[in-house]
């Protein structure tokens, strides 16, 4: 019985801090803003929505990777299936939920665009490079 | 020995400690993060004594048991030192370092002294007892401590991102750990749940690795959307 409350209780400290160490991982990129041609590659407007992640994290495929990224990208990842999850799940319960859960999953999309214009900006380098040569 | 799932965790995590210790010199920072380096440095030396023990005596020897809940406790204190490493850098500002050392010391004197009182009225093997009962003792203070820490970070607005990373980080690890030890009594008969405690153990140096990689000393975040709340 002990176990299983000290379990329980981990787990949701656990969550609380995971939540709160990807919020921090968005929130050190909340300052950069978007290039130009991130906008029209991503078709992101102005701020990005939740809905872009998923088109964004497709475009990252596309881009050599820098190491630096892969964590953060993967944790970034994992909280927005929690995400989708609590969406569509507590969400249609207690709607005041969606609009937090959207504004969240919102700033891992913007990370997402971030972690993009930084592989662009390292492709254009490389191809600098190549030229260079 | 333990299997290659065991020794791949082992050597994947022994390999990211050092990681971290390499990284801050290369950042300049081994002395600002003095006790985070110190714990790491001596993790990976336990680490290398506790495969030399385990080779040459054995798993279920008394030689290896004795090493391992020694250096367990060691190393829980060692992660308490920096543990209140980072607080005396989030109430350095304000002054109130001397008060927290006083506290810390007074918690950790309190510890060992609660410790003693559980292990004595037991027989035998009193050393052994102690050392365990200290490390998971320091353990949860640990984890109490790395949440009222927090806590105080939300309250005063922090932005230091390497302080406030290396704090979540340690709140992961801490809370993660403590769910492995319950589900280990809870279901210890699946061979999975032995696997995740020291697989855990590899979180806390690859995340603080990431964090003193990304981030400069300078390097801000806005503290306002750490708590944000969606209305």
């Amino acid at each position: 019985m002990m176990a299983a409350l000290i379990f329980v209780v981990s787990v949701i400290t656990l969550l609380m801090f995971f939540v709160s160490y990807c919020r921090s991982l968005m929130a050190s990129s909340s300052s950069h803003m978007l290039s130009r041609e991130v906008r029209e590659v991503t078709g992101i407007p102005e701020l990005p929505c939740g809905q872009d992640f998923v088109r964004v994290m497709q475009l990252l495929q596309l881009c050599p990777e820098r190491r630096e990224d892969r964590t953060g990208l993967q944790a970034v990842g994992t909280y927005f299936k929690i995400l989708n999850f609590i969406e569509q799940s507590i969400a249609r319960v207690v709607p005041s939920i969606r609009a937090w859960a959207e504004h969240e999953r919102a700033g891992c999309a913007n990370f997402a665009a971030v972690v993009l214009d930084r592989r662009i900006a390292l492709s254009r380098e490389i191809l600098a490079e190549q030229g260079g040569l | 020995m333990p299997g290659p799932i065991a020794s791949l965790i082992w050597y994947l995590g022994t390999a990211l400690e050092l990681a971290f210790v390499v990284c801050s010199i290369a950042r300049n920072s081994f002395y600002r993060y003095f006790f985070l380096n110190l714990y790491l440095l001596l993790t990976v030396g336990t680490s290398v004594a506790r495969h030399l023990i385990l080779g040459w005596f054995g798993l279920n020897s008394s030689q290896y048991r004795y090493m391992y809940f020694y250096t367990d406790a060691l190393l829980t204190l060692a992660l308490y030192l920096a543990l209140i490493s980072l607080y005396l850098r989030v109430f350095g500002e304000l002054n109130f370092g001397k008060h927290v050392r006083l506290l810390a010391v007074l918690l950790l004197l309190g510890t060992v002294i609660f410790s003693y009182a559980v292990v004595a009225q037991s027989a035998g093997r009193l050393s052994t007892l102690f050392a365990y009962e200290l490390s998971q003792n320091l353990y949860f203070v640990g984890l109490v401590l790395t949440y009222l820490l927090w806590g105080a970070v939300i309250k005063l607005r922090e932005t230091r991102t390497r302080l406030v990373q290396f704090i979540l980080a340690l709140g992961v690890y801490f809370s993660a750990y403590a769910a492995g030890y319950a589900l280990l009594n809870l279901e210890s008969k699946y061979s999975v749940v032995l696997t995740i405690g020291p697989a855990l153990g590899c979180l806390l140096p690859l995340s603080w690795t990431i964090t003193m990689w990304r981030h400069s000393e300078d390097s801000r975040l806005v503290p306002a959307q750490l708590v944000s709340v969606h209305r």
